[in-house]
């Protein structure tokens, strides 16, 4: 049994309830059979939406959101009051326009903004989970996704769209569900976790455990919260989400708010405040637990590995349209890992659109201003919109 | 061969279709309407638009130049960055009903290989090359002594990318050695207009600017 737990305003004819932040949850009672053998019951989905579904709910975009990021795409984030993580390019009138399509976010399975994840409470022992929480993947994630989108009643999402982490999803999701996805837009991302991204990760985790406030995941029970250890892990995730070209352009050597070396270890220059910054806003919004779950998540994932060890058996006979995007200077998710999945897609004849955009911004590229790739996204979404019979209103 | 009515094209954009090129126009004509087809080298989408507009086929398309690639898919066109040389292995063979290679060959760095590519990926595969055969070239370097220039062949030596060029005569020999069958050829002027000559006879080979193949591998 399905029940539907939303906050005060409904959503196509989905009742409404209690919920103590912007958006909606749904609730599953059937138990999610996880990829690691366990098993999660009942589980609880937060989620956002933005526009109208039509008459015949052909105009639902799902958006993943990466590592990070939440459901809070397109409106201001409840605990830090920024801009929606991809305000740049969805709402009215805008690329992802709410005006033509109807937009869902789903806090991953694994979470910590409303989704079942490990600081929610263990409803078998009315205590958080932290590390009682069954390790989840990828495809975790997109199975429970996919009970709200059958919850929602929508047969074919008309597309699946995400960066980094969230075109994982975007893949998981045209390999498990090709029917349900009319077109699928991976962005800087890969279909496996390379050597260098889980090593990358694990610095992350380590540095989260190496804070004694870590207190072997139970610090929720402590009263306190490991915030060193996630600023640490944040600022050398941050790293890899730029490029060399963007640091130096930004900083350079400048020094902050001072003439000269101090010759000490304050924040002399200018890049190592703004990851200190980057790193102490960062615990005000983010559960410990959940970055290393999710972490693991993204490691565990390839997609080869599912089908046989040939990514291209992922795809095959897919109708679904590609439309995979690189930037020439993410060194985190680089061009050849985009360009593998688009050869997977050739070799399963599948119907893709594959371009690398100039940049110097690095991996996330994908969040910021990028007219071509701006550009290139209008294009492929207003011919798919052409092929799928969506009319401009 | 049977079209997805998905793919068909709207309408709408059909009516916007713009002229084709005279030698593109060939290259259509050889095409099927509703069947599928890869480009390589699609440029800026010009061939690949129209082939999926107005006569409805599945078109895909592979293209060198970022600029290229990036206008194609911003016009909706499926397309990617790829070259003849790397991105073709992966396709499945008879992935498609054509694939079409304009004016490309000759600037791939293994020919040979490329050719068995195309026949192995298309059911047909459609193919035009620069004539190095043709008169202009043979009198520039009589004459003057120098590497030819011409209207379909503009390069310098130093900065040519067409590495591995070759007559209409040497291109027919080469499908024969492979044992691909010519179902159909063509030769052009330097305005890309038909001749009317015997494309395996030496006069078509000395006054085609370009030849224009439709190819099937024998196998």
């Amino acid at each position: 049994m399905t029940t539907i737990v939303t906050s005060s305003t409904s959503v196509a004819g989905l009742v409404a309830s209690e919920y103590d932040r912007p958006g909606y949850r749904l609730t599953v009672e059937e138990p999610l059979a996880l990829d690691s053998g366990q098993s999660l019951a009942p589980y609880a989905i937060a989620y956002q939406t933005y526009g109208k579904l039509n008459a015949d709910r052909s105009n639902a975009i799902l958006i993943c959101h990466a590592l990070t990021g939440d459901q809070y795409v397109a409106e201001p984030h409840p605990v830090t009051g920024k801009p929606g993580w991809w305000d740049i390019l969805a709402g009215p009138g805008k690329l992802l326009d709410t005006e033509r399509y109807f937009l869902i976010c789903t806090n991953v399975l694994g979470g910590c903004m409303g989704s079942t994840g490990p600081a929610e409470l263990n409803p078998a022992t009315g205590q958080p989970w932290n590390l009682s929480f069954p390790v989840i993947t990828i495809g975790d994630m997109v199975r429970a996704q996919k009970q709200l989108i059958d919850a929602l009643g929508i047969e074919q999402l008309f597309a699946v769209i995400g960066g980094s982490m969230g075109g994982m999803q975007v893949l998981q999701w045209a390999a498990s569900y090709p029917e349900r996805v009319f077109a699928a837009v991976p962005i800087a991302t890969a279909a496996r976790h390379s050597a260098q991204n889980i090593a990358f990760h694990e610095v992350g985790r380590q540095a989260i455990m190496a804070d004694a406030n870590w207190c072997n995941g139970d610090y929720l029970a402590h009263g306190v919260r490991p915030e060193r250890g996630l600023a640490v892990a944040r600022m050398a995730a941050h790293v890899t989400y730029l490029s060399e070209q963007a640091l130096h352009r930004k900083f350079g050597r400048n020094l902050q708010n001072r003439e000269a070396l101090t010759f000490g270890f304050d924040a002399d220059f200018q890049v190592e405040n703004y990851l200190r910054h980057q790193g102490m806003t960062f615990v005000d919004r983010f559960d410990a637990n959940s970055y290393l779950y999710i972490t693991r998540a993204c490691d565990y994932f390839d997609l080869a590995a599912e089908h046989g060890g040939a990514l291209a058996n992922a795809f095959n006979n897919t109708k679904t349209r590609f439309c995979s995007i690189s930037f020439t200077s993410d060194w985190l998710y680089p061009t050849s890992e985009n360009r593998q999945i688009v050869h997977a897609l050739n070799a399963a004849a599948a119907n893709v659109s594959f371009v690398e955009v100039a940049t110097d911004k690095g991996h996330d590229a994908f969040l910021l201003d990028e007219p071509e790739f701006h550009a290139t996204l209008k294009g492929f979404l207003d011919g798919c919109a052409e092929h799928r019979g969506l009319i401009r209103r | 061969m049977s079209p997805d009515t998905s793919t068909l094209a709207p309408g709408r954009l059909a009516a916007a279709a713009p002229p084709l090129r005279e030698d593109l126009r060939l290259v259509a004509d050889m095409i099927q309407g509703g069947s599928r087809v890869l480009d390589v080298g699609c440029g800026n989408g010009e061939l690949l638009s129209y082939l999926v507009h107005a006569k409805s086929v599945d078109g895909r398309g592979m293209e060198l130049s970022q600029g290229g690639v990036n206008s194609c898919v911003r016009n909706g066109l499926s397309v990617i960055q790829g070259d003849a040389d790397n991105d073709l292995h992966d396709y499945p063979s008879h992935a498609f009903d054509y694939i079409v290679l304009s004016q490309t060959l000759q600037a791939t760095r293994n020919p040979r290989e490329v050719l068995h590519h195309l026949v192995r990926i298309g059911r047909h595969a459609i193919v035009s090359i620069p004539n190095f055969g043709h008169w202009r070239m043979r009198l520039r370097l009589l004459v003057e002594g120098r590497m030819p220039r011409t209207p379909s062949l503009p390069y310098r030596w130093y900065d040519t990318p067409n590495i591995h060029l070759c007559t209409i005569l040497d291109f027919i020999d080469l499908c024969e050695e492979e044992s691909i069958a010519v179902e159909r050829s063509v030769t052009l002027d330097d305005l890309g207009r038909p001749y009317r000559l015997n494309p395996r006879g030496k006069l078509a080979n000395l006054m085609a600017a370009q030849g224009l193949f439709l190819l099937r591998g024998r196998n």
